[in-house]
């Protein structure tokens, strides 16, 4: 069952396992475990970034592409769901049509950026999403009438989810039964059944066909392979799993703006988590966004209380400033690239 | 065994059209400044706008064609090029604001001095950071072309943020020296002088850079090591030393077009690379990696696209770059001007 559930993948580290059942525990009773605003909002955070960072590892890992538009992607969903909550009312029907219209839109640009630039070299890629990310940035920001602009847009999503709908007077545990525990849950079970899925995809013939091209794309489309085709469709999937990821996280967060859903800092931030967690498997976008969401909520601050201790001497208390945390992050990125290109879950793997 | 195919040489006059392909990417540039004068009602500003686009081109060609060769010589790509604009310019504005005696004066050999010490300045800072970044960080990851993406990424946000710790977080505003401000007027079309500045030294950039690629034993081996790398280092010469030659003068040159960018745009901002590698990216594509020439044409293009189209239709600047890429992508999937590989 437990195998079956998993696509045959299983931890295959003791570390590994107590690691991931631990996550999986501590996420889905996060709100009788961790009680308080910010908690919660933490690991509703992690759920939403495990889904965005797998569907990246899917395209990197597995594909072995390098993209930089996946935040395009993902604002594209959470876009999506809200243009559809403003235009169609609050209601779950908007919900779902914004959602599923995201996912698509997401795709079929993916489809088109894929065709361009996935034909001629792979590398392409990554220059041309880089372009088309910013453009898309620019434009969102510009087009104020209809995005929002830089302030973004807040909307109404259905009062079942929301904190003033009760289904049972009373606590249990301490915990109120009301409308953003329903948020949470609803959240918390579509990550898990889209990583279930994405588990599902990287190891089916599809995925084994992926990791082929990723190690010698030459070679498998002497077996008879289209690289190309492949490449394009994990392209397509991974961009559609992304928009999911963003309209779950604008039905949690209940406003989209382009610093929450579009901003080339995110981008760093999957890019660092991939890499960190461990490109090529799926559990390494689960250890690594859990990780990194984790330190970014709470340690900054211990960076804040280094920086005062060292504040008489010249230059440190710049250098260890919270603000200078992507220059830790990037220094962690590079060298985890050079020394661990297989991240945490590949070490724990090895090392069993 | 089947017969031998017919064998009739017919004598055929080349048609106006097949003579002029070769030269297609360069008519493709007049052919946009000769759009661009049937789209915009005034003449004046037409010549306005073409000048400022030529200007911006030359401005995103210095930047770009260190990336460009550096790709076509080791099949190395990379995405921490726009650092050395960043630090190019920094280092050149902070001199230029030391110079402040040179600058404010009114006169136009002074200005020019100052001017000269910081590009030298920032070449230096940015050649030798070059040499260092080629040393620590591209070097461990030849060959593979994930690890270059991701690894110059980093160097890219590393670089970045240090230049907010040693500058600060705030942008710099600074003003352009006293002679180069201000307009002159040509034919009832006012044209900044900067610019005129701008488009001088990029001509010269691509003029030298010419010359030293076609004329000398250096650029001969260049050439030849973008072509086939294995038969160039077959004959003795070690393609390794070059490649890093060629790497810092590459940088030296992003540090050029960082110095003069950050005067045109009169602020400097520690994303400013970053942001400038987009155009960068659309620019080498559209010229197609590798080749000089074509990185030349391609950010003519782009700069006189966006200039022209900033006047007609403000929004649509930025997206009629990468429409123009889609454009030549669907003509010539390589690159306007495609390096041919021998292998």
């Amino acid at each position: 069952m437990l195998n079956k559930l998993l696509s045959g993948d299983m931890p295959r580290s003791k570390i590994l396992a107590v690691l991931l059942l631990g996550i999986l525990i501590c996420l889905a009773f996060a709100p009788f475990l961790f009680p308080g605003v910010r908690s919660v909002d933490t690991a509703a955070r992690i759920c939403v970034f495990i889904i965005l960072v797998a569907s990246y590892d899917l395209m990197l890992g597995y594909g072995g592409i390098v993209s930089f538009a996946h935040t395009m992607f993902f604002g594209l969903g959470a876009y999506g769901v809200a243009l559809a909550s403003t235009h169609m009312g609050r209601g779950f029907d908007a919900l779902l049509v914004g959602s599923v219209s995201g996912a698509l839109i997401a795709a079929l640009l993916a489809l088109v950026i894929g065709l361009f630039s996935l034909r001629v070299r792979a590398i392409f890629f990554a220059m041309i999403t880089l372009a088309i990310a910013s453009a898309v940035a620019v434009l969102v920001s510009q087009m104020s009438g209809l995005t929002g602009g830089e302030d973004g847009l807040s909307y109404k999503i259905p009062r079942e989810l929301g904190p003033a709908f009760k289904f049972y007077d009373g606590t249990v545990l301490g915990v109120k039964m009301n409308g953003k525990l329903l948020k949470y849950y609803l959240v918390f079970f579509s990550c898990l059944a889209l990583f279930l899925f994405m588990l599902r995809v990287v190891h089916s013939p599809f995925g084994r066909v992926l990791l082929a091209i990723r190690e010698n794309d030459f070679r498998a489309e002497a077996i008879g392979y289209r690289v190309v085709h492949y490449r394009v469709a994990a392209t397509c999937l991974s961009a559609a799993m992304a928009a999911l990821a963003g309209s779950l996280y604008a039905i949690w967060l209940r406003y989209v703006g382009p610093d929450t859903s579009l901003s080339m800092e995110i981008m760093i931030d999957i890019l660092l988590m991939v890499v960190i967690g461990g490109m090529g498997t799926m559990y390494g976008a689960v250890i690594g966004a859990t990780l990194f969401v984790l330190a970014q909520n709470y340690l900054q601050g211990l960076m804040n209380v280094a920086a005062d201790a060292v504040s008489g001497l010249p230059l440190l208390p710049d250098l260890l400033n919270a603000d200078r945390w992507l220059l830790w992050l990037g220094v962690l990125f590079i060298l985890s690239v050079y020394f661990f290109p297989t991240g945490i879950v590949g070490r724990l793997r090895k090392g069993r | 065994m089947s017969a031998a195919p017919d064998h009739n040489p017919t004598m055929a006059q080349t048609t106006l059209v097949q003579r002029l392909e070769p030269h297609a990417p360069v008519l493709l540039v007049l052919g946009l400044m000769i759009l661009g004068l049937i789209a915009i009602p005034s003449t004046s500003s037409w010549l306005t706008l073409t000048v400022s686009g030529l200007a911006m081109g030359m401005m995103i060609f210095i930047m770009a064609s260190g990336l460009t060769l550096v790709f076509g010589l080791m099949d190395v790509i990379n995405f921490g090029h726009g650092a050395f604009v960043s630090v190019g310019a920094f280092v050149g504005v902070s001199l230029l604001l030391g110079l402040e005696h040179m600058t404010g004066a009114p006169s136009l050999a002074l200005n020019l001095t100052a001017m000269l010490v910081a590009i030298l300045g920032a070449m230096v800072a940015t050649g030798l950071m070059g040499w260092a970044f080629e040393k620590v960080i591209v070097k461990p990851v030849y060959g593979h072309h994930l690890k270059q993406i991701l690894v110059t990424m980093g160097g890219l946000i590393v670089v970045e943020q240090l230049i907010i710790v040693l500058w600060g977080p705030e942008e710099i505003y600074i003003t352009r020296p006293e002679a180069l401000k201000g307009a002159v007027t040509f034919a009832g079309a006012a044209i900044e002088k900067y610019r005129l500045v701008a488009v001088g030294i990029g001509a010269v950039v691509f003029l030298g850079m010419r010359w030293v690629l076609r004329s000398t034993k250096i650029g001969l081996i260049v050439r030849a090591g973008v072509e086939n790398g294995e038969m160039v280092e077959a004959l003795g010469y070690r393609l390794r030393l070059v490649f890093v030659g060629v790497f810092l003068a590459g940088s030296a040159l992003a540090g050029l077009g960082g110095v003069l960018w950050g005067l045109y745009q009169e602020v400097i901002t520690a994303h400013m690379g970053n942001q400038s590698m987009i155009l960068i990216f659309i620019v080498v594509i559209i010229g197609g990696l590798g080749s000089v020439e074509g990185c030349f044409i391609g950010a003519l293009m782009v700069g006189l696209l966006q200039n022209y189209v900033a006047f007609l239709e403000p929004k649509v600047a930025l997206i009629s770059n990468i429409g123009l890429m889609v454009a030549i992508l669907m003509w010539r999937p390589q690159g306007m001007i495609p390096v041919v590989k021998a292998k």
